[in-house]
C-alpha cells in the first residue's frame, strides 16, 4: 500500500465513506462523521497509519482531505 | 495583567476589545443598537467603560456578526427552564478558540498529547441531547489526547476493570484525567471511597470543571476534594478550570498555587450586582469576563451571572500575572443552568 493509499484509507474507515467522497470538499465539518470527535479518530488513524505525533496546532489547521496532505508531508510523509 | 481592578488592565486587551465593539457593532445590528443606546459611542479608556452584555442575551437574542452563509458550528448551552444560549461560531473564531484553548493547557501542562481518561460515560458524548455543555468540554478537551478511555459505564458507576486496564496499557506514561467536579466526586472518588478501591493513577494529572455549586452545598472545599482524589486514584496534579461556552477557550487554569488566573487576552472586573458599579480586588459582585477572540459574536465583554472576587494576579507565587478569580456561586435570582448540575443521581 502506498501513502496516499493508506492516507486515503483513513478517512474513508474512520468516516465510513467511500473512496469517490474523498476530493476538495471534504472538509471538517461538511459530513456529520467528521465533527470533533471524528476529527480526533482521524488524527489517531494516521497517526497509527504513519507513525508519527501530530503537533496540536496541526490537529487543529487539518481543516481538510486537501489541506492535510500537505500537513502530512511536514512530518515527512511523501505522497 | 491589570494592577487593581478598576485600572485599564492592559492596554493591548483594550485596544483588541474596542477594535471588537466596533467591529461587532457594525457587523450585529441588534447588538450595535443595544450598545448605543446603554453606552453610547465613545471609546473605553478602561476595561471598565467596554461596553458589556449580560450572559442571557445570547439565549433570547440571535446575535451573530457573520453571514448565515459562514456559520460553521452552532455552540448551545442548554438551560435547565428551556432557554438555550447559541453561540454562532465561523471557521476563524473556532480555530481561535482552539489555538486559546492549546495555549492555556500547554501553559499550565506541556504540549503534549496524553493518554486521556475521561471521568464520564460513553454515552454523555453519544447522547448529545442530555449533557451538551459536558459533551462539547469532554470533546475540546480532546484535542490533549491520545487515546482516550471513559472511567464510568451507562451506570454512571466506575468501571475498575476498564480503568485499570487503561492504567496498565499505559504505563510509563503521564496520564491525562478529565471531568466535571462533580461527577469526579460524586460518581469516581466517592465510590472507589465506598468499594474501598484504590488506583494507582500517580503518573497523572486531573482537569475538571463545570461549577461547585452541589460540592459547594456539602462544605466540600476545594483542598478536600484534592486530598480525596489524591487519597483513592493517587493524583497529586488537581487543576480546576472556570469557563463558559460563551466565551469558549478563554477559560481561567487553576494555578499550581491553587489560584484561576485569566489567560493572555483575557481578564475579569466585579460589578455591583444592584449598581453594576465596578469593585476594588477583595470585594463580591457580579463576575464580568472579557476575551479577544470573539470575532463572530459580540462575546468579547460579558456580564456572568456568576458571584465572586478578583485579587490581584501578581500576589500569586506562581508568577502567572493574569487577574485571579474565586467563584462564589451563580447569583441567587438566576436562572439555573443545566450545564453538569444537569445529572442528579
Amino acid at each position: 500500500m502506498n501513502n496516499r493509499e493508506k492516507y486515503d484509507g483513513a478517512f474513508i474507515e474512520t468516516f465510513g465513506i467511500s473512496a469517490a467522497d474523498l476530493n476538495d470538499s471534504l472538509q471538517y465539518q461538511s459530513i456529520k462523521a467528521w465533527d470533533s470527535v471524528g476529527h480526533m479518530a482521524l488524527v489517531a488513524a494516521l497517526e497509527g497509519a504513519f507513525d508519527i505525533m501530530l503537533e496540536m496546532d496541526d490537529i487543529v489547521d487539518f481543516g481538510s482531505y486537501t489541506t492535510g496532505l500537505k500537513t502530512l508531508e511536514k512530518y515527512g510523509v511523501v505522497f | 495583567m491589570t494592577d487593581t481592578a478598576s485600572d485599564g488592565g492592559s492596554v493591548d486587551l483594550l485596544c483588541d476589545l474596542n477594535r471588537l465593539t466596533v467591529h461587532h457593532k457594525a457587523a450585529c445590528r441588534l447588538y450595535g443598537y443595544y450598545i448605543d443606546t446603554l453606552f453610547g459611542d465613545r471609546e473605553a479608556t478602561s476595561l471598565a467603560e467596554v461596553p458589556y452584555l449580560p450572559v442571557r442575551a445570547f439565549k433570547t437574542f440571535e446575535l451573530k456578526s457573520i453571514a448565515d452563509a459562514d456559520v460553521f458550528k452552532i455552540m448551545t448551552s442548554s438551560g435547565t427552564t428551556g432557554a438555550v444560549s447559541r453561540i454562532y461560531l465561523d471557521k476563524e473564531t473556532s480555530k481561535l478558540q482552539s489555538q486559546k484553548l492549546i495555549e492555556v493547557f500547554s501553559n499550565a501542562f506541556s504540549r503534549s498529547r496524553f493518554p486521556m481518561l475521561v471521568i464520564d460515560g460513553q454515552g454523555t458524548v453519544t447522547d448529545r441531547r442530555q449533557f451538551s455543555a459536558r459533551t462539547a468540554a469532554i470533546n475540546g478537551f480532546s484535542l490533549f489526547s491520545r487515546g482516550r478511555e471513559f472511567a464510568l459505564n451507562d451506570l454512571f458507576a466506575v468501571d475498575v476493570e476498564r480503568v485499570q486496564a487503561f492504567v496498565e496499557a499505559n504505563r510509563g506514561q503521564r496520564i491525562f484525567i478529565f471531568g466535571f467536579t462533580f461527577v469526579v466526586w460524586q460518581n469516581f472518588v466517592a465510590q472507589l471511597k465506598r468499594m474501598n478501591v484504590r488506583l494507582d493513577l500517580s503518573n497523572s494529572f486531573l482537569l475538571h470543571g463545570g461549577g461547585w455549586k452541589k460540592l459547594a452545598d456539602q462544605n466540600i472545599s476545594n483542598e478536600r476534594f484534592k486530598a480525596e482524589v489524591q487519597e483513592w486514584t493517587g493524583c497529586k496534579d488537581v487543576r480546576n478550570y472556570y469557563g463558559m461556552v460563551e466565551q469558549t477557550g478563554t477559560i481561567f487554569m487553576e494555578c499550581e498555587h491553587g489560584n484561576l488566573h485569566a489567560a493572555v487576552g483575557s481578564d475579569v472586573i466585579i460589578r455591583d450586582p444592584a449598581t453594576f458599579a465596578v469593585l476594588p480586588h477583595g470585594a463580591e459582585g457580579l463576575i464580568q469576563v472579557f476575551s479577544n477572540i470573539q470575532k463572530s459574536y459580540p462575546g468579547h465583554s460579558l456580564l456572568t451571572e456568576d458571584v465572586g472576587h478578583t485579587l490581584d494576579g501578581e500576589s500569586c507565587a506562581c508568577g502567572r500575572k493574569g487577574t485571579i478569580v474565586k467563584i462564589a456561586g451563580r447569583l441567587k435570582k438566576a436562572e439555573i443552568r443545566g450545564c453538569s448540575d444537569a445529572y442528579n443521581s
